[in-house]
C-alpha cells in the first residue's frame, strides 16, 4: 500500500459486519458506483468476480452492494434489510458470478446500473480493511481509491483540464471548516473523473449544486461517510 | 514531517528520539498527517473506543445466534463463570478476554455494529485482551488509549509491509496482526518500552505465521470467532513473555517481511475462498450445501 495511511485506517471503519472486505468495503463500492452514475437506477446487476462470487452471500456482500447502490453507509443497520428495501425502492437487482480475469483483484465487482435513459458499468475491488478502488469505469481504466469510513469523498467528473481542477479545489477550500484531503484524478472519455477526498463537516447538498454550477465541471456527488467515528 | 513511519525500526528510532511512547507517537503520526490537533485525534480514538465497548456489553448478554445457526450465545456462557475461577485452568483476566472476544465476534456475525480493528474478521482480539487487561490493572480509559494507540501502529506497519487482508495473506493477516497488535498495546499499557512492544509483537505474530483462512461457507463465524478467543491468550501469553524478559530473536519488521512472502506463496485456496482447510471438511460441505455453494472438494 503506498498511500499514507491513517491510524483510522487501522482502527476502523465502524461497521456493520461481518466482514470489512466483503460488506464495508462492498458497500462502498456500491455508493461509489451510484455517485458515478449521478442518477437513480431502475435495475442493477452485480458480477462478482473470485472470492466475492465464491462466498458473496454469508459474507452479505450483496446485501452491502445493494445498500451501497442506495447510498446506505457502512455503518447504517439497514444493510441487513437491502432487499427487502430495494424492493420497496422498485429497483430491480440480480447477482451473476463471472470470471472478470487474471489481473482482477480477488473481491471484485462489475456493476451494471441502469435507467431509462442510460447505462453505465463500473468496476472496482475491496482491498483489505474497507478500502477499495474503482479500477473502470464503462470500458475506461481508471483508479480511484476510497476508504470506507475515513472522508467524507466528492466524485465529479470535469473538463479535461489542470486549471478546471484546480479552480474547483479553490471553491472547495473557500467553504467553511472543509478541506481537501486528497484527490485522486484519472482520464475518463476526454475528461478528468475525481475524487475529492474531504475532511471537516459534512458537505451540505447546496453547496454541492453550487460546485456543479462551476464552468467545465459535468457533476458532483457526494458520498457519505461513517457519521459515528 | 516529523512523526511518519512504515517499520518498528523508524518507529523505535523516534520513540527514542523525542523520549516518547509508540502510543504518543501514533497520536502524532495522525495528527501530522491529517492537520488536526493531538486532542481531536484522542477524541476520535475515545468515540472508537465507545463502539466496542458497546459491542461487548451486548455480545456478553446475547443469546441471538447468526442467520446460519453456526455461532451465538457463547460469549454469555463463558462470562458468566468469570467469578468461578476455581472451575478454570487459565484466569479471570484471560476467561474475561476470551468472553470479550466471543462478543465482539458473535455481534460481527449477527450484522451489528462493530469496530473492524483491524479487520472485522479479527476485531475481536484487540478489545478482549486490551478491556480485559484495564480492567485488571483498575487503569481506567486512558490507558486503554493508550493500548489502542500502540496497537495500531503495529498494524499499520504489518499493513504497509505484508497485509491485512485475507484474500491476500489468509488468517494471518486478520487474526494473526490482531494477536500482534494486542500484544503490543498490553505491553505498553503495562509499562513495557517500545522495544519490549515490538519483542512481544513478534513473538505472537511468529506464531500466527501461514493461518490459513478457511472459514466455513465462507462466513466470518467457524472458526473465525474462536480463533480471536484463544488469539487473547496469545497475546497475553507474550507479552508476559516479554515482561520476563525474553526477546524475539527474530526483530518484528523481519517477521512481517516473513509473513509477506507466505502471502505470496499461500495458495488462493487458503485465502477467503472456502475452497481449503476447514471450509472442505465434511462440516464445511455441509454448511456449504446448505448454503447452496458448490461443493469442490471432498476430504
Ligand atoms: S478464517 Fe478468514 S474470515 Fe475467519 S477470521 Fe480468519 S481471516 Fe477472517
Amino acid at each position: 500500500m503506498s498511500e499514507d495511511l491513517s491510524i483510522f485506517d487501522i482502527a476502523g471503519p465502524v461497521m456493520v459486519g461481518p466482514s470489512s472486505s466483503h460488506t464495508a468495503g462492498a458497500c462502498k463500492i456500491g455508493q461509489f458506483a451510484r455517485a458515478l452514475f449521478h442518477a437513480t437506477p431502475t435495475e442493477v446487476v452485480f458480477y462478482l468476480h473470485g472470492s466475492f462470487g465464491e462466498v458473496y452471500k454469508g459474507h452479505a456482500t450483496d446485501r452491502a452492494l445493494l445498500g451501497g447502490v442506495m447510498k446506505f453507509q457502512t455503518s447504517d443497520p439497514r444493510i441487513r434489510d437491502a432487499f427487502e428495501i430495494a424492493k420497496e425502492k422498485n429497483l430491480k437487482y440480480e447477482f451473476i458470478v463471472k470470471d472478470l480475469g487474471e489481473n482482477a483483484h480477488p473481491n471484485t465487482v462489475k456493476i451494471v446500473l441502469k435507467n431509462e435513459n442510460s447505462k453505465m458499468s463500473v468496476t472496482g475491488s475491496s482491498i483489505g480493511g474497507g478500502m477499495i478502488e474503482i479500477t473502470k469505469v464503462d470500458n475506461f481504466d481508471v483508479l480511484l481509491h476510497g476508504r470506507a469510513g475515513k472522508y467524507l469523498s466528492l466524485v465529479a467528473q470535469l473538463d479535461h483540464n489542470d486549471e478546471c481542477l484546480l479552480n474547483f479545489q479553490k471553491h472547495i477550500n473557500k467553504l467553511e471548516d472543509i478541506s481537501v484531503a486528497a484527490i485522486d484524478k484519472s482520464d475518463f472519455k476526454k475528461k478528468t473523473l475525481a475524487v475529492i477526498s474531504l475532511e471537516g463537516r459534512r458537505i451540505k447538498l447546496s453547496e454541492v449544486i453550487e460546485l456543479e454550477k462551476l464552468e467545465g465541471v459535468d457533476f458532483v456527488r457526494s458520498l457519505s461517510k461513517l457519521e459515528t467515528q | 514531517m516529523e512523526y511518519q513511519f512504515k517499520t518498528a525500526e523508524e518507529v523505535i528510532n523516534l520513540c527514542k528520539k523525542h523520549k516518547i511512547s509508540i502510543s504518543e507517537l501514533a497520536k502524532r503520526y495522525e495528527s501530522e498527517r491529517s492537520g488536526k490537533s493531538t486532542a481531536n485525534v484522542r477524541e476520535r480514538m475515545k468515540r472508537t473506543r465507545d463502539v466496542m465497548y458497546e459491542a461487548i456489553q451486548k455480545g456478553i448478554k446475547s443469546n441471538e445466534r447468526s442467520k446460519m445457526g453456526m455461532v451465538g450465545g457463547d460469549a454469555k456462557k463463558i462470562y458468566k463463570h468469570i467469578n468461578s475461577t476455581s472451575k478454570i485452568m487459565g484466569n479471570k483476566v484471560t476467561l474475561r478476554a476470551m468472553a470479550y472476544a466471543t462478543a465482539v465476534g458473535e455481534q460481527n456475525a449477527c450484522m451489528r455494529r462493530i469496530v473492524a480493528f483491524p479487520t472485522a474478521g479479527g476485531s475481536g482480539v484487540v478489545p478482549g485482551v486490551l478491556f480485559s487487561c484495564s480492567e485488571h490493572f483498575k487503569a481506567g480509559k486512558r490507558k486503554l488509549l493508550k493500548g489502542m494507540f500502540c496497537a495500531s501502529a503495529v498494524g499499520l506497519i504489518i499493513a504497509e509491509g505484508a497485509t491485512l487482508s485475507a484474500a491476500k495473506g489468509g488468517c494471518q493477516a486478520e487474526v494473526g496482526a490482531a494477536v500482534a497488535m494486542s500484544a503490543a498495546g498490553l505491553t505498553e499499557m503495562r509499562g513495557g518500552t517500545p522495544e519490549q512492544c515490538f519483542h512481544a509483537a513478534a513473538i505472537a505474530l511468529k506464531s500466527y505465521l501461514g493461518l490459513a483462512c478457511d472459514p466455513l461457507g465462507g462466513l466470518v463465524e467457524v472458526p473465525c470467532i474462536k480463533r480471536n478467543a484463544i488469539g487473547c491468550m496469545a497475546a497475553i501469553g507474550a507479552s508476559d513473555m516479554v515482561i520476563c524478559g525474553v526477546t524475539s530473536f527474530i526483530p518484528f519488521d523481519e517477521v512481517v517481511q516473513a509473513m509477506n512472502n507466505i502471502a505470496e506463496i499461500m495458495s488462493p485456496k487458503l485465502r477467503e475462498t472456502a475452497l481449503g482447510g476447514l471450509a472442505v471438511t465434511k462440516t464445511g460441505n455441509m454448511i456449504k450445501r446448505k448454503l447452496g455453494l458448490k461443493v469442490t472438494t471432498e476430504l
